[in-house]
């Protein structure tokens, strides 16, 4: 009974089952993404508020549908594509149980369809966080509850999947690190689906009038576990993205197994306490605790964190280095493919990840710094670096990789595909640094009208605050420019590229299996353990990536300056104890 | 072509770690370490911190000590809103709702005042301007925060948690005149 294909340009094997489930969550996590940059263009010509383009209702409508389909369903669906991938095509195995795993598949469309209907109907505008007591219409919370039970199904296919490879020995040796950190996150969605579970179902029985009181601070730690914790799904989803485009496009090996393995254990034992962030300035809870879960307890996630910032470019400049780009510091990276998508997409969800979306966390993450920045527009500024440049630019990357590996279809518009990355990161870093700055400021998140009409009494923000809002607004139209670049060469692709497979058609893009007589392997051979390296130093010094290290010291000096700087502007608030 | 291969030595964990790397982790660590110790070193040397001290109340409760102060501190008003005058060191009550911070405060300069918040209804976000204090308000916590307004001034408070259609125009004020 065959049922693999191996894609003869990248040598991977596709089980068929698990190819076609890859397709539709990918397919779905465009359609989310589509929603979410639409939506996105409102929010952002609201808050300049020269344009001020939407009147206040339509305006936090349009923010909630923005903040889930982008942070909930484009990323979760996308995520599941990558988890089939690490597991089932990685290791050369079939999928276990694809039934479940269209079940988890539907449940997940009904569930965002739901969540979406209920936003749109304009009777569910509660941000994505939906704060209880205010209350949203009972099919907002029971689309995400779907959704989620949804992806909780999948994450179980995927250990299905990992034991099925050990049992059939598909592979020698450990799991690839690339899957090894997929379980990392498939580890963190589980808890983070389980703390979804606990408030969102009693608040959906609340919302039906079963329960009579939810309490909001309650609420509020506990949402925050199903909340922050999504983010830390995709911060272990794209890190293993970057060392599978690291390996794809250079044929980097991690520097060290142990240490790029420990260093996503970390983020098992460590990440998830960073709920904590968003609850530091709320009442009743201890300065100890907080300090301790703020901070990972003592920063260890953080640690994890900086080790794959090294490691990652560095693989890269190792594996660079030992083709002979060896002269001086940064012949590796000026001579990498930066015409290439997949390449300047990944290094710049790298780079802005690390300087601008780990750099800002950690700061405001602090606990009493997160007094002079709680809730403005700084936060936004902050997560956009991590999920919508970090997250969303290395998917992005790995999808013009994808499309012709796995959809079987040539690149539409090559010449988009190539600027996009520049475009996104470009418009989003500009949105990005001045909403800081804005942020900085005191102009508040989640906010219609900083000029604060129909109030009773007044306050006028600075003109720089003003200033800065709008130049974040024109890099932000710019960003979803980069994203419209991103979803037109895709749909663009799979609808019109040159096919690469006689059957590659259009039912086959959106999930159906290319013709039989492709799968044509009934079990791949076992995947072999990877080349042993050859006893041959490059770099100087005894150190392997000279410039990847110069790199690191720059991040980590920018880190130690900024953070103080913030140190020394929360000293001259007004002292409060 | 390695990264998503089974790692080439089966017992990976033995194999030496670079140079490079052991440095750097040292470095990493002591950062961290140090941004860890900031945090307890600024509770004993830094003067923003905030108290653990928070109680459990219900809005009729907290109305009720919000109207004993304003009956007895009232000073004037200014937009249907009553400017409140509390002893220097006293408590203060301070209230969110849909859409106002209730009442107006006016402080001295350099004095303290333990500063109680809550909310009537939903949740609110006190952010002091242009100070940049921000605290999150939820109801049925009533919040103790000792505050010093170190500079005279007008202060505006701006609601920075979404509370609905009129959240935009939920502002409040705070007067520190010099004494």
């Amino acid at each position: 009974m065959a049922q693999f294909r191996v894609c003869p340009d990248s040598g991977f094997y596709f089980d068929k089952s698990a190819e076609s489930l890859m397709k539709v969550n990918a397919v779905a996590g465009a359609v989310s993404l589509l929603i979410a940059g639409v939506l996105a263009l409102g929010v952002i010509l609201t808050r300049w508020q020269e344009v001020h383009l939407l009147p206040a209702d339509l305006f936090y409508q349009v923010l909630t549908g923005h903040g889930i389909n982008a942070l909930i369903f484009w990323i979760i669906f996308f995520e599941i594509a990558i988890l089939y991938f690490a597991s089932s095509t990685l290791l050369r195995t079939r999928l276990a149980a694809p039934r479940w795993a269209w079940l988890g598949f539907i449940l997940m469309v009904v569930g965002a369809v739901m969540n979406n209907v209920a936003v749109f109907q304009g009777n569910s505008s509660v941000m994505m966080t939906s704060y209880a007591p205010m209350q949203a219409e009972p099919h907002f919370y029971l689309g995400l509850i779907l959704f989620a039970v949804g992806a909780l199904i999948a994450t179980f296919v995927f250990f299905g999947t990992l034991v099925i490879a050990k049992d059939d020995q598909t592979y020698q040796g450990s799991v690839p690190l690339v899957t090894f950190g997929a379980l990392t996150a498939a580890i963190i969605a589980v808890f983070t689906i389980a703390c979804g579970a606990i408030i969102l179902v009693p608040t959906f029985l609340w919302s039906i009038g079963y329960i009579n009181h939810i309490d909001a601070e309650m609420y509020r730690i506990i949402w925050w576990g199903l909340g922050h914790s999504s983010q830390q799904i995709n911060v272990a989803a794209h890190v293993s993205v970057w060392y599978l485009l690291a390996g794809i496009l250079f044929g980097a090996r991690p520097m060290s197994e142990k240490v790029s393995r420990s260093a996503f254990l970390l983020y098992i034992f460590f990440l998830q306490l960073a709920c904590a962030h968003h609850i530091l300035v709320d009442p009743g809870i201890s300065a100890e605790w907080k300090v301790f879960n703020t901070s990972y307890a003592m920063y260890l996630a953080v640690l994890a964190s900086l080790i794959h910032g090294l490691t990652v470019p560095g693989a890269v400049e190792v594996a660079q280095r030992e083709k002979g780009l060896t002269k001086g510091l940064f012949e590796w990276l000026r001579k990498a493919p930066w015409g290439n998508p997949v390449f300047s997409g990944f290094f710049f969800s790298l780079v802005i990840f690390g300087f601008i979306g780990g750099i800002t966390g950690v700061v405001m993450g602090t606990e009493q710094i997160n007094l002079i920045i709680h809730n403005t527009i700084y936060v936004p500024a902050h997560f956009h670096a991590t999920v919508a440049v970090g997250t969303t630019l290395a998917f992005m990357a790995l999808t013009y990789l994808l499309i012709p590996v796995l959809f079987r279809r040539a690149l539409f518009l090559p010449w988009m595909a190539k600027w996009q990355p520049y475009v996104f990161s470009a418009g989003m870093t500009i949105m990005i640094l001045f909403l800081l700055g804005a942020g900085t400021l005191g102009v508040s998140r989640r906010h219609w009208d900083m000029e604060f009409t129909g109030a009773a009494l007044s306050f006028e923000y600075p003109g720089t605050a003003y200033m800065m809002m709008a130049v974040g607004a024109i890099g932000g139209v710019l960003g979803v420019l980069g994203g419209a670049m991103y979803l037109i060469v895709t749909v663009g692709s799979l609808v019109f590229g040159k096919k690469l497979e006689a059957s590659a058609g259009l039912l086959q893009s959106f999930g159906v299996p290319l013709s039989s007589g492709v799968y044509n392997v009934a079990q791949p051979e076992q995947l072999p353990m990877a080349p042993k390296l050859a006893v041959e130093q490059h770099g100087s010094g005894g150190f392997e990536a000279p410039g990847t290290f110069v790199l690191a010291m720059a991040l980590l000096v920018c880190f130690v300056v900024y953070y103080f700087i913030n140190w020394d502007y929360l000293a001259s608030v007004w002292p409060i104890s | 072509m390695t990264s998503y291969l089974p790692p080439s030595e089966r017992i990976w964990w033995k194999v030496p770690v670079g140079k490079q790397e052991i440095i750097w982790i040292g470095i990493a660590l002591v950062w961290c370490l140090i941004m860890f110790f900031m945090m307890p070193y600024w509770h004993v040397f830094g003067k923003q911190n905030l108290s653990n001290e928070a109680y459990q109340t219900t809005p009729a409760k907290f109305q009720a000590r919000v109207d004993e102060m304003v009956a007895k501190y009232q000073v004037g008003e200014e937009a249907g809103i009553p400017i409140v005058k509390p002893p220097v060191g006293s408590d203060v009550y301070l209230l969110g709702r849909l859409w106002q911070w209730y009442p107006i405060l006016e402080l001295e300069k350099d004095k303290s005042y333990r500063i109680h918040i809550s909310s009537m209804d939903w949740q609110h976000g006190f952010s002091l301007q242009p100070v940049n204090i921000n605290l999150q308000i939820v109801p049925g916590y009533e919040m103790v925060v000792t505050m010093t307004p170190d500079q005279a001034g007008d202060y505006a408070i701006v609601c920075n948690e979404y509370c609905g259609i009129g959240h935009h125009s939920m502002l409040g004020k705070i007067y520190v005149k010099e004494n």
